[in-house]
């Protein structure tokens, strides 16, 4: 039994108790949180290691053989999104010891942030269909309670949408494990596998892979079941719709990425036309509502959704090349829709509104925030050579190959929408003169002392960093990404790791 | 070579910090790294027209053949040559022309990084790391077209520059990934050894086009040639660098890299050579037209590219001769001109020709320089214009349609000599007519550059012996791929061309003498401001945003009931669908199973579920759920899954309890949707039931075996201690999904104190319609 599949789990679980028994210590609550997301970041980079040097690791929960029991597997894939959950977790928490307001923090902010990180990651590292299920519960419901919190009025009309829509996610994706249950008699994802390439009902297996593309594209918001995303993400305070964009929907991704290369192969051809037409809108009515928002934080969430559609275009295309793509743009994607919320943020902080028309004048009052805005937003328009090029460019090769040629155009011509939409953002709130002159001369975080200012700056510039650092040396970074894309297109390792025999 | 390309990027991170420490001499000093550039890239001339060309490669991305190489022939160097020597004097022209500037750290710091991209855009072998150089021209040719950002306009303006390049360079990037699965290979210097594989490609056509539409972005050829005047925002050392010197001259750099490979064939010479003529005359003739002096440089800039752009479309050895000689004389004399246009606008505040006059007395070496820099433009002799303009009539002379051709030309020239008059000859030597301030004579640093590139465009026209063999040369070989023997004259002997430059000097020394009744017809017979492609821009921007506006307020209209009708319609298109391809093995063969009191619960579950749609009393709607629930219970009961009931049971009782409870504190229910919206959303939720039980129907008539039960059965006691297999499945076979749960429970219970207790008011907007 391999201890490091269990502590991405046990690891924030600990942390959200002990936070909830401190619940009227909020400062005992901060040092939880804090060493938490530590421990969890370095827990996870222990787990990635272990499968970079010695491939796919799995442990039986109770020790009862696969497929009886419960499996945590990981592969190189989810060992990747679990050392993308730790950093990211571990930066919106240190982000929000400065951001969040006293009020929420003792209403159980950081118990409920670890409950959250504790979903993500049981997700990324479970090897059971209905296992994955409940860990859909736990960060369906943590990051319901997470939207609403604070009770503002826009929150709670957020959070309803968000919670009827992922409800009727989480209703379809139980029907499909039910009919699969039914259909073979497993919920090992890995035995799964093997008993599907045999079962003697193919075209019902389409169906049910149907349900699955239904319930985690819901989850992963692709058109046309994304409503949930834009009607939410920007109602929270920033280090919740920061962790929100940075992993919620990259864990659809993951689930559909996992079910169609692992348990749907087959199936995932046939579908392969739909997820690209999907993408495709995906990407496409993402960027057009980008292109007219005028709220900071809903200009982010529709590109949010419009680059879901590059993630998914890697899964339709289903090459090699196609599906490291997916692996690197996902990296990419959590980067830098983490560090976009969090500026956002700072703004709100600094002039206390997120509306593009009343912004301005940024760019001369605070270079510094002009620089942490800069380098996410142009890594998001894929500008190279920022992480965001290398991942559009290896999708693009990928359907060059596979001679997707609207797709490959549709593709482009969003990144230029996108590069558009971001310039909008710079011209209102940093290049205009700020509407009214008083903003511009007020003080940077006029309550805030150094160390304030630290946390509000240090995850930001470390995530600003990252993207800088893959653009500029992206070789590692392909290359975990294209073992990671060999592991998923040839599970054979993954199977027998689980099931610890090749039948 | 790595650090000569990369030295320019570190030096321009540090440049905002060095120039709050010296802002007086920051110019000087950021200057002497594009000098050092110029001394370094002057090395490589000999071993150039000599042997092989250097080629520095250093590993980058390997696995998917992008290696930082770079690559120095002569096309390379020519181009290396000139953004260096002009990106020295533009710096130091730049250090007292936005003296004082608040942001002029930040000025030179993109400078800089343009100069670092340019020399990789001119260098690089490898085709994607020519790509990464070029958006990043493109990308700061946005952020020094915006300089002066507080202004709309220069917004406006440097959006429309990233948009429209930006639109090359995905093409760009298109096209030379497929040019790289084609050859197999993304090294250009590899392409060039096998160029036939390509012309005789599928993908040959779709290719040109894409890099000829990146080329024609780039390069302000119809009709994309609208982003340049318009980027005219800029300040001037920005006008003189990216948007004639060297930015908008990539396109031609990438059309004469590609040549070798790509040109010499009917398709690559008609299309380059029609939008090049095409562009030439066009930018002629609009140069009249305009007031502004750097509008009007503009214009004659994008003239010049087009005809750069014709002569490599024609592609002959004479062809690419010319377009050498006068890409060379272009830059240096409409480099002279624009900072010449800059020293008058920053002594004057005025840009406008037909206000200026007189300045000669203040500012002799300036208007000496502006005077020779324009001699040169209008192909005097004996200025390297000169030289260059009579190849380019030779070159024409000798093309299938030389009529057409050489008549645009003729005309080109007239107006280049127009409008050498009107910049280099009346602003200064003609009566001073209306400036508000009293100018003031510039200093070293401004005349500096002028006097330099002017006066280079003098020499090289004298003695043009001086650039042939090291410089012109190997650029012309560079470009046909062979060996090209390069002879410069000043003189060729009488030639039916002669005549041509003379009617044109003749025609166009007329056309400025009458420029402003020339002017006023043109301006009222213009049409370009209501049609033109500039208005396509505009209405292409309109439309998106339209688009954009019309598809967001359908699909994300902020009404969760129409969310969820989509989302439930997605799932019958997509679950129907996949249906109708198969036979279904429904499970009701066995009609004659079904037993009475099972059957009169279904009835009774399912008309307890109408009561619940329909109840128009809150009490009715709790109790009928109530009923559904039990009766599935019982369902439960029936089919030998007690445990299964008994929970249901309980669960039951407590939410009816529950609801009751809270019952007199709801409202009681409305109606707000009309019969016709009932309507249109029982029918989809009647069909998705309908798949639903389809679904489970086929389920059930699978034959399915058993495989965990028995294990669990077998296991439950002797290894896990439990005689109740059901609990032994939760709290140990699948503990871990008990305990998610119990997670969840929890969550919850925080949710809902948190819920009655924290209500913060907020600022923030709900989702409205956008």
């Amino acid at each position: 039994m391999n201890i490091l599949l269990i502590l991405p789990i046990l690891i924030p679980l600990l942390t959200a108790i002990s936070s909830l028994l401190a619940w009227r210590n909020r400062s005992l609550q901060r040092v939880f949180s804090t060493t938490g997301a530590c421990a969890l970041f370095g827990v996870s980079l222990a787990l990635f290691a272990v499968v970079w040097q010695d491939g796919v690791q799995a442990s039986q929960m109770g020790n009862w053989p696969a497929p009886f029991g419960i499996t945590m597997v990981a592969d190189l894939f989810s060992a990747l999104m679990v050392v993308l959950t730790g950093l990211t977790g571990l930066g919106v928490v240190v982000y929000s010891l400065a951001a969040i307001d006293p009020e929420r923090e003792s209403f159980g902010f950081h118990a409920l942030m670890h409950f959250l990180l504790m979903g993500v990651c049981g997700a990324f590292l479970t090897g059971d269909i209905f296992n994955l299920y409940v860990w859909f519960e736990v960060l369906l419901i943590s990051s319901f309670v997470l939207l609403q919190l604070g009770g503002e009025k826009a929150q709670l009309e957020g959070a309803i949408k968000y919670v009827t829509i992922n409800l009727v996610s989480s209703a379809l994706f139980l029907t499909a494990i039910a009919i699969l249950y039914g259909m073979v008699g497993t919920l090992n994802m890995a035995d799964l596998a093997v008993q599907l390439k045999s079962a003697d009902r193919q075209e019902m297996l389409t169906t049910v892979s149907v349900l699955f593309l239904l319930a985690f594209g819901i989850k992963a918001a692709i058109f046309p079941l994304f409503f949930w995303l834009p009607a939410s993400y920007h109602t929270p305070p920033a280090p919740v719709s920061a962790i929100f964009a940075g992993l919620l929907t990259k864990v659809g991704v993951y689930a559909l990425v996992r079910v169609f290369t692992l348990m749907f192969v087959q199936q995932s051809e046939q579908l392969s036309r739909l997820i690209l037409v999907a993408a495709g809108l995906t990407m496409t009515t993402g960027i057009l509502g980008a292109l007219v928002q005028n709220d900071f934080r809903r200009v982010l969430s529709f590109n949010l959704v419009s680059h879901i559609g590059y993630m998914i275009m890697g899964l339709g295309l289903f090459t090699p090349l196609a599906l490291a793509g997916t692996v690197f743009y996902t990296i990419h994607d959590v980067l830098v829709k983490t560090c976009l919320f969090l500026v956002g943020g700072i703004i709100y902080r600094l002039r206390g509104t997120y509306k593009l028309s009343k912004l301005g004048g940024l760019y001369q009052a605070r270079p510094v925030v002009a620089v942490v805005f800069l380098v996410p937003a142009l890594s998001l328009a894929g500008v190279p050579p920022l992480s965001g090029f290398w991942g559009k460019f290896i999708l693009i090769k990928a359907g060059l190959d596979r001679q997707a040629y609207l797709m490959v155009a549709v593709a482009l011509v969003v990144g230029l929408l996108t590069l558009y939409s971001m310039a909008i953002v710079w011209s209102e709130a940093f290049w205009k003169r700020a509407p009214d002159d008083r903003q511009a001369e007020a003080p940077l975080l006029p309550t805030a002392q150094l160390h304030s200012r630290l946390l509000y700056f240090i995850p930001v510039g470390v995530l600003a960093c990252l993207m800088v650092l893959i653009g500029a040396l992206p070789e590692p970074f392909y290359d975990i990404a294209g073992r990671a894309a060999e592991q998923l297109m040839n599970p054979t390792d993954y199977v027998r790791t689980v099931l610890g025999r090749l039948p | 070579m790595l650090l000569a390309v990369v030295s320019g990027f570190a030096a321009a991170l540090f440049a905002p910090f060095i120039h709050r420490r010296l802002p007086r001499y920051s110019g000087w000093l950021f200057a002497t790294l594009p000098a050092g550039l110029f001394v370094y890239f002057v090395s490589f001339s000999g071993r150039i027209a000599e042997a092989e060309p250097p080629r520095f490669a250093y590993t980058w991305l390997g696995s998917l053949g992008i290696d930082l190489t770079f690559h120095v022939d002569g096309l390379s160097l020519l181009f290396a040559l000139l953004i260096a020597a002009i990106g020295a004097l533009v710096i130091v022209y730049s250090g007292s022309y936005l003296a004082g500037h608040a942001e002029q750290g930040i000025f030179f710091s993109h400078m800089l990084a343009f100069m670092a991209s340019m020399l990789g855009l001119v260098l690089a072998d490898n085709a994607i790391v020519l790509f990464i150089f070029w958006e990043l021209t493109s990308l700061s040719s946005y952020f020094l077209i915006g300089f002066d950002h507080r202004r709309a306009g220069a917004r406006h303006a440097a959006l429309q520059a990233l948009l429209v390049t930006g639109l090359g360079g995905l093409a760009l990037l298109a096209g030379l990934i497929l040019m790289g699965s084609v050859f197999g290979t993304l090294e250009i210097s590899q392409w060039m050894l096998t160029g036939d594989a390509i012309r005789f490609h599928v993908l040959y056509l779709p290719i040109v086009l894409l890099i000829a539409g990146a080329a024609f972005t780039k390069s302000a050829q119809i009709p994309f040639h609208f982003w340049l005047p318009n980027a005219m925002e800029a300040p001037a050392p920005v006008s003189t660098y990216l948007h004639s010197a060297t930015m908008v001259k990539a396109g031609i750099y990438l059309l004469a890299r590609l040549n070798p490979v790509l040109g010499d064939t009917v398709m690559w010479s008609a299309l380059v050579t029609t939008f090049g003529a095409a562009t030439m005359v066009t930018g002629a003739y609009l140069a009249l037209v305009h007031v502004d002096l750097k509008r009007i440089l503009a214009y004659t800039t994008i003239s010049a590219l087009g005809m750069m752009t014709m002569l490599l479309g024609i592609g002959t050895p004479i062809a690419i001769q010319a377009c050498v000689v006068f890409l060379l004389a272009h830059a240096l004399y409409k480099g002279a001109l624009f900072l010449v246009a800059g020293a008058i606008d920053h002594a004057t505040g005025v840009r406008d020709a037909t206000r200026l006059g007189g300045l000669f007395g203040q500012m002799p070496v300036v208007a000496i320089a502006g005077l020779v820099a324009a001699l040169s433009s209008a192909g005097v002799p004996p200025h390297l214009g000169f030289v260059g303009k009579e190849l380019v009539y030779q070159a024409l002379s000798e093309h299938l349609l030389n009529a057409i051709l050489l008549g645009a030309m003729l005309l080109t020239s007239i107006s280049f000599v127009a409008v050498a008059g009107v910049v280099g000859y009346r602003p200064f030597f003609e009566g001073m007519r209306d400036v508000a301030r009293e100018p003031h004579p510039p200093g070293l640093s401004l005349c500096l550059g002028p006097a330099l590139l002017a006066a280079l465009g003098l020499i090289i026209g004298v003695a043009p012996g001086l650039v042939e063999h090291w410089l012109v040369a190997p650029a012309a070989s560079a470009i046909g791929f062979q060996p090209v023997a390069v002879e410069l004259a000043l003189w060729h002997g009488f030639h039916y061309n002669l005549l041509l430059t003379l009617f044109a000097f003749a025609t166009g020394m007329f056309v400025y003498s009458r420029w402003d009744g020339f002017r006023a017809v043109c301006t009222s017979l213009d049409a370009s401001a209501s049609f033109g492609p500039a208005r396509g821009y505009d209405l292409l921007l309109t439309a998106t945003s339209a688009a954009a506006r019309a598809t967001t307020r359908i699909l994300q209209s902020g009404h969760l009931h129409f969310y969820l009708l989509t989302i439930v319609v997605t799932a019958i298109a997509l679950i129907g669908g996949s249906l109708l391809t198969q036979h279904l093995p429904l499970g009701v063969s066995r009609w004659s199973d079904v037993r009475i009191h099972e059957f009169v619960l279904a009835v009774l579950v399912l008309a307890a579920t109408v009561l619940v749609v329909r109840a128009r009393k809150l009490i009715t709607a709790v109790v009928s759920l109530g009923v559904v629930g039990y009766g599935v219970a019982l369902f439960f009961l029936f089919f030998s899954a007690p445990d299964l009931a008994m929970t249901q049971f309980a669960i039951e009782s407590l939410s009816v309890l529950l609801l009751v409870l809270v019952l007199f504190r709801l409202p009681e229910i409305e109606r707000y949707s009309r019969t016709s919206e009932r309507v249109r959303d029982a029918v989809p939720a009647l069909i998705f039931g309908g798949l639903m039980t389809i679904l489970v129907l086929t389920v059930t008539a699978l034959s399915r075996e058993a495989r965990l039960a028995p294990f669990f059965a077998e296991h439950s006691y002797p290894d896990a201690k439990g005689m109740n297999v059901v609990n032994v499945i939760l709290v140990d076979f699948r503990g871990l999904d008990t305990m998610g749960e119990i997670t969840v429970l929890s969550i919850a219970a925080i949710g809902v104190f948190s819920l009655l207790k924290l209500f913060l008011k907020g600022k923030r907007e709900s989702e409205g319609n956008p």
